[in-house]
């Protein structure tokens, strides 16, 4: 059995017809192929599939597409300003080597806009225990911790 | 993941009809548990029927000296909550300290609850901290509630509705994190009431419990020196890949002092 599912991806109204099983990731993936949300290790510990449900970091592996039907979804490919200037999270990854080989950073960059969000002016320490959901095996997180402190202090700056 | 059949329920009223009138259903809250289960194809029922569309199972309210918690409210909202913080910083801390910032924003406290995994926190701080599990049909004092590995006195086609908990005078919440899960290796609770004083453990055995030798002695005199040469047996505890129920009882042990050493600095 099929079931029809709309949302609202990177502010377009989408739907499309999925199984009951379909994962949100797979949706987002093969359905929308936006293919930016990476599936790292599908058991809700690596990540890499963060996105956005109504402005909150959720892992998209570890959803059904139907329990996402009528939300607001925010990818990392909806991040960046229509004109392509980079997100302040984005750049911020830039400026501070926050990434390698980049399979983890678009779940890497979403998670920093989250912990941005809820925990202004988070110190070194908190930024750490905020990624735990979150993996990374090139950096060594210091380029990662870095970004999303100098990021968080700029987004807030931008708010005042 | 096998296939199953999704419902989306309006009220209780209509998830506990769906319940009666489907093979072999699930309800499902955040699903941090259960989606895992199912990718893993350890269990595969039927129909999966989704709370998450009913608004009256959402929120926080302190009445009077209880705080209550509606089964559908997330991890974070309890973590976040200057109310819970408030009555039952102990609380707010067990919240916080669940698997990681993504799984916080969909996983449930009836989840949780409902699934007594032996490793979660949750069951520790209902059995600590005296609360009474509400259900659709009845009300379960935690103390009859977790009634073994993976399982509860919740009957067939029973939702938990909310979880209240009693505030106590102070409580405190400690574990050993398994490094990768997060999950509690051990968790202690140690809530004090007057002069009662309760001690419930998660982690160790097969579902959350009490130690009524260490709750006796703290009762006598509130002090980590009180339960540091009490010994927990081993023989019902849990032994895995990760420790030995020896380990285990010696966690409970160090945990429950730690506990108190908090309470009283």
């Amino acid at each position: 059995m099929e079931y029809n599912v709309q949302m609202t991806v990177n502010g377009k109204a989408v739907s499309g017809k999925v199984e009951a099983r379909t994962l949100l990731v797979q949706f987002i993936r093969e359905h929308l192929r936006l293919t930016g949300t990476h599936v790292g290790c599908d058991t809700t510990q690596c990540g890499c599939c963060v996105i956005h449900v109504d402005g909150v970091a959720m892992k998209s592996c570890t959803m059904l597409a139907l329990q996402a039907d009528g939300k607001s979804i925010l990818t990392i490919e909806g991040l960046a300003a229509a004109d392509g200037a980079l997100h302040p999270m984005q750049q911020a990854f830039r400026d501070h080597h926050g990434l390698q080989c980049g399979f983890c950073t678009p779940g890497m960059v979403m998670m920093g806009v989250d912990i941005a969000r809820r925990l202004p002016g988070a110190d070194e320490k908190t930024v750490r225990h905020q990624l735990e959901g979150n993996i990374c095996r090139c950096t060594g997180y210091q380029g990662i911790v870095e970004a999303i402190m100098d990021a968080s202090a700029k987004m807030h700056a931008a708010k005042a | 993941m096998h296939n199953f059949n999704y419902h989306h329920a309006a009220d209780i009223a209509d998830a506990a009809l769906k319940l009666k009138v489907t093979v072999e259903p699930k309800l499902l809250a955040g699903g941090m548990t259960l989606l895992p289960t199912l990718k893993n194809r350890l269990a595969q029922p039927s129909d999966l029927i989704d709370l998450a569309k009913i608004d009256g199972l959402k929120g926080i309210s302190v009445e009077g000296k209880e705080v209550v918690v509606k089964a559908m409210t997330t991890h974070a909202v309890v973590a976040a909550s200057t109310d819970v913080r408030k009555a039952i910083p102990a609380l707010a801390d067990l919240a916080d300290g669940i698997g990681d910032p993504a799984v916080r924003h969909r996983g449930t406290i009836g989840g949780s609850v409902a699934n007594s995994d032996p490793a979660a926190d949750y069951p520790a701080g209902v059995l600590g901290l005296d609360a009474v599990v509400e259900t659709n049909e009845r009300k379960i004092n935690a103390d009859d509630f977790f009634t073994g590995l993976f399982e509860t006195a919740l009957k067939p086609g029973e939702i938990i509705t909310a979880v209240r908990f009693k505030i106590p005078d102070r409580a405190h919440y400690m574990k050993f994190r398994h490094p990768a899960s997060g999950y509690a290796v051990v968790g202690v609770m140690v809530a004090q009431y007057g002069a009662k004083v309760r001690v419930a453990v998660t982690g160790a055995g097969p579902n959350a419990f009490r130690v009524r030798a260490m709750e006796d002695a703290l009762e006598k005199s509130f002090a980590p020196a009180s339960v540091a040469n009490i010994k927990i047996p081993a023989g019902d505890l849990l032994g895995d890949i990760h420790c030995s129920a020896e380990y285990r009882a010696h966690l409970v042990n160090v945990y429950a002092r730690r506990c108190v050493e908090a309470l009283v600095k």
